[in-house]
């Protein structure tokens, strides 16, 4: 079995329906639907206590969904056999034994699923822990090695479906960039990977696909590309910086087209299309032009506003 | 097991995975037993202190010309070491997975948690039988050591029904912590209930009984330490079975069954 094998082509579509847990009169997670498709990586994004655990613990039956249900394949998670060989899971990296090795964490896991031993040493390489980091106890491991170790442990059975709770919590940026690879790769041989984080740039540099969900309700889901779309009607920034700011704010100001200066530059309220033919016409030498970014941190803030503790300015 | 083709493809196959073999996961679990710090030394310790315990029984009677010591003297002493721990142990076989949050990886990796909890018992089962057989053996090394040391006779006097209660009353002893444990949850809270229930409790019903008339006539049928008396002295006799019978079902039967369905619904965190 190599490390990480050719994922089956289109198989494990996590499709979850309508699915509602509700905590006596709180309700964790409203009426919730989404699909994540193989062969992609799905980011599951929102603010903390948003459901974004919940969702995923219901996905394998940790949790009973109080209405709706998750399929993974076509199976809800407690009737797939050996369900460590289809579907990985890493939902909480500490959630261990302080007591056991790494190694012999991986050792009870691939026990459980029948595998050999040689599968403990090749995940352990896999995820870049050396020998001797997996001899020493949980207790000792840092949260990006336990981290580390969990993915290890997900990837175990060579399952065709990932599900990860907040996994870059802990990594350093090399090991975040790490995981990327890691993950973008499996995705491209066909695996489906859901991955959560409250953190907008650890998600949006890796999923191709994004569900944004807040106070246990999807807000918004699609590709960044869509998302951003859906974001920017009609309100285009453009931040433009010109060897003479003066006269391109004249020249644009004279189209009728709001300008004001913001740091060096200038914020422009039109794509960056727009001011740079009105530079070339004006003959103003531009030093920078581009888009205004951020533009899904904003929309990100913007949609969960209703969960975030601190009000958004 | 042949699931119906999902609406929009992408089914994982399921047909050529075999569940994963009840044995596999008790040797699992069997394993998770042993390979920590605390299950190693507590296993290591039962057998110890069961042996510490029989070697001062030993040493006693060799000197003192007015102890007189046989078998079946050797394998009660046991109720002061085994007896005493093999509950914890049932209890930590269990709460460990709580109190380290492993029953998250545990339920995820065998979702059938009936399954997961029967390794468990399984295991608690088979680590009280292999105490008994340290004992059986520890006790006849003593009472060999004790025939040729001593002045007095040596005696092989334990009866098939009394080895066939102490294995009883042993894994009655699992049963019922690993009962507490279900119950619980919680090691602190599941080992002190526990040892309330075997060594505050007996005192108490004991006290009730002097005290007051009625409760003396019912205590037998309510208390389980009581009705393991004569599980000690192999002398149960019909009603004795049916004392038995009834407290094991208020202190045993009944925890184990109300964790049983506590574990298999609660919400693992």
């Amino acid at each position: 079995m190599p490390a990480v094998r050719r994922v089956r082509q289109g198989v494990g579509m996590i499709v979850v329906e309508n699915l509602t847990r509700k905590y006596g009169s709180f309700t964790a997670v409203d009426d919730v639907s989404f699909t994540c498709q193989p062969g992609r990586v799905t980011g599951f994004l929102g603010p903390n206590g948003a459901g974004k655990t919940t969702t995923m613990r219901v996905m394998v039956g940790l949790t009973p969904p109080t209405a709706g249900r998750v399929t993974i394949g076509g199976h809800v998670y407690q009737d797939i056999p050996n369900p460590g060989r289809h579907v990985g899971v890493l939902l909480d990296a500490s959630a261990q034994h302080a007591g056991r090795t790494g190694r012999e964490i991986l050792e009870l896991g691939a026990r459980t699923m029948g595998l050999p031993s040689s599968r403990v040493d090749e995940m352990i390489e896999l995820v870049s822990l050396t020998p001797q980091e997996a001899k020493r106890r949980l207790r000792n491991y840092s949260l990006g090695m336990k981290q580390r170790l969990g993915i290890a442990h997900a990837l175990l059975g060579d399952p065709s479906v990932l599900i990860l709770d907040e996994p870059a919590n802990g990594l350093d940026p090399a090991g975040i960039r790490w995981m990327r690879g890691l993950l973008k790769g499996y995705a491209e041989r066909g695996g489906t990977v859901l991955l959560s984080s409250h953190l907008l740039h650890e998600v949006e540099q890796i999923a191709d696909e994004m569900i944004l969900i807040g106070n246990g309700k999807i807000v918004a889901q699609g590709d960044k590309k869509s998302l951003l779309a859906g974001a920017r009607q009609g309100a285009a920034t453009t931040f433009v910086t010109a060897l003479d700011n003066h006269a391109l704010a004249e020249a644009i100001r004279a189209k009728g087209i709001t300008v004001a200066s913001a740091g060096e530059g200038l914020r422009v309220e039109a794509e960056p299309v727009e001011v740079g033919r009105t530079a070339l016409e004006a003959h103003v030498v531009l030093t920078d032009l581009r888009g205004a970014e951020g533009g899904l941190e904003d929309l990100f803030l913007e949609l969960t506003a209703t969960t975030q503790r601190e009000a958004v300015a | 097991m042949s699931a119906p083709a999902p609406a929009l493809g992408h089914a994982i196959d399921i047909s050529s995975t075999t569940p994963t073999p009840f044995l596999r996961l008790v040797r699992v679990e069997a394993r998770k037993a042993r390979d920590t710090r605390a299950g190693f030394w507590l296993l290591l310790s039962t057998a110890l202190l069961c042996a510490i315990v029989m070697v001062i029984q030993l040493a006693v009677g060799i000197t003192q010309d007015d102890v007189f010591l046989s078998y079946n003297s050797f394998l009660t002493s046991t109720n002061f070491s085994i007896a005493i721990l093999l509950p914890v142990i049932g209890i930590m076989l269990l709460t460990s997975e709580w109190s380290q949050r492993t029953a998250m990886v545990s339920f995820s990796l065998e979702p059938r948690r009936p399954r997961v909890i029967g390794a468990k018992l399984v295991v608690g089962l088979v680590l009280a039988v292999a105490a008994v057989v340290i004992a059986l053996v520890l006790a006849v090394l003593c009472n060999a050591v004790y025939g040729v040391l001593s002045d007095d006779p040596v005696r092989w006097n334990a009866t098939v029904a009394q080895t066939a209660a102490f294995v009883l009353l042993q894994v009655i002893g699992m049963l019922t912590g690993f009962a507490f444990a279900a119950l619980l949850l919680n090691t602190p809270a599941a080992i002190v209930i526990y040892m309330v229930y075997s060594f505050v409790l007996p005192g108490l019903f004991e006290l009730g009984a002097q005290l007051m008339g009625w409760f003396d006539s019912i205590r037998p049928w309510i208390d389980f330490n009581y009705a393991q008396g004569p599980l000690v002295d192999a002398t149960m006799a019909g009603k004795d079975w049916a004392y038995f019978a009834t407290s094991g079902f208020i202190w045993l039967v009944l925890p184990l069954a109300i964790g049983f369905s506590r574990v298999l619904r609660a919400e693992v965190k």
